[in-house]
């Protein structure tokens, strides 16, 4: 988790920790470069209409826009990838834009994964996770639940490791 | 306008402060606005011309904020 180190955020990263960090932040790079499907439920929460009610102007406006949009995704993910360690347990640094470019990249994540956990407003994680034990401990859901929560401890740390906005 | 919707992933301490240093607003104007979206489902964030609307919303979606523009 984070915290507040001179100017800088700070975390110490353990061995898996630094294992999931690249799989996920590899996991959206992925999604963002190959041909990206409209049609995915996690492509349109991360490129949302933006004229619910009128396709052929969001489409247009999506011609315009999402090149850029795609790649600055693309880049923030990058900057995860770049800041830990290539493998084992390491510290990262981060400064006040590589620490913005973390946060929106966590965020990227978690709402890839929470659209492919059908996360609502009303799912109570420790219940979805307890359950998802009971019925396999070892499955895929298992992990992409505690990935997922464990994403969001992870944002929470860095917000409140930022300095104050003035 | 620019209108921010509700939804279930992002954390409420993340949308205020993309409210803050998107926006500039200050720290209790960017709470409102969070609390705002987060009971009645959606909020204005801004308003003023289409183009920069659209800029805004662009920006939103950077961030991973599920953010359309309305018209009205």
């Amino acid at each position: 988790m984070f915290r507040r180190s001179g100017g800088q955020c700070v975390a110490t990263f353990a061995h898996d920790e630094v294992r999931v960090l690249r799989k996920v932040a590899a996991e959206v790079v992925g999604l963002l470069t190959d041909g990206m499907d409209h049609t995915d439920p996690v492509v349109g929460r991360l490129f949302p209409d933006i004229y619910p009610d009128r396709p052929d102007d969001s489409s247009e406006f999506r011609l315009y826009t999402e090149g850029d949009l795609k790649t600055a995704k693309i880049d923030q993910a990058g900057a995860i990838l770049a800041a830990l360690p290539d493998e084992g347990e390491g510290e990262v640094r981060l400064d006040g834009e590589a620490a913005e470019a973390w946060l929106r990249a966590i965020n990227d994540a978690r709402l890839a994964m929470g659209t492919r956990l059908d996360i609502q407003a009303d799912t109570d994680l420790a219940e979805e996770l307890d359950d998802a034990v009971l019925e396999d401990p070892g499955s895929s859901r298992v992990f992409q639940l505690s990935v997922y929560a464990y994403l969001g401890y992870l944002q929470e740390s860095l917000l409140n490791a930022l300095p104050e906005i003035k | 306008m620019t209108i921010v919707w509700d939804d279930p992933v992002n954390l409420m301490s993340y949308v205020t402060w993309v409210f803050q240093k998107l926006f500039g607003y200050n720290k209790d104007k960017a709470e409102k606005l969070m609390m705002d979206v987060h009971t009645k489902g959606k909020a204005v964030v801004s308003s003023g011309a289409r183009e920069r609307m659209e800029m805004d919303a662009n920006q939103l979606h950077g961030y991973g904020l599920w953010a359309t523009v309305d018209r009205a």
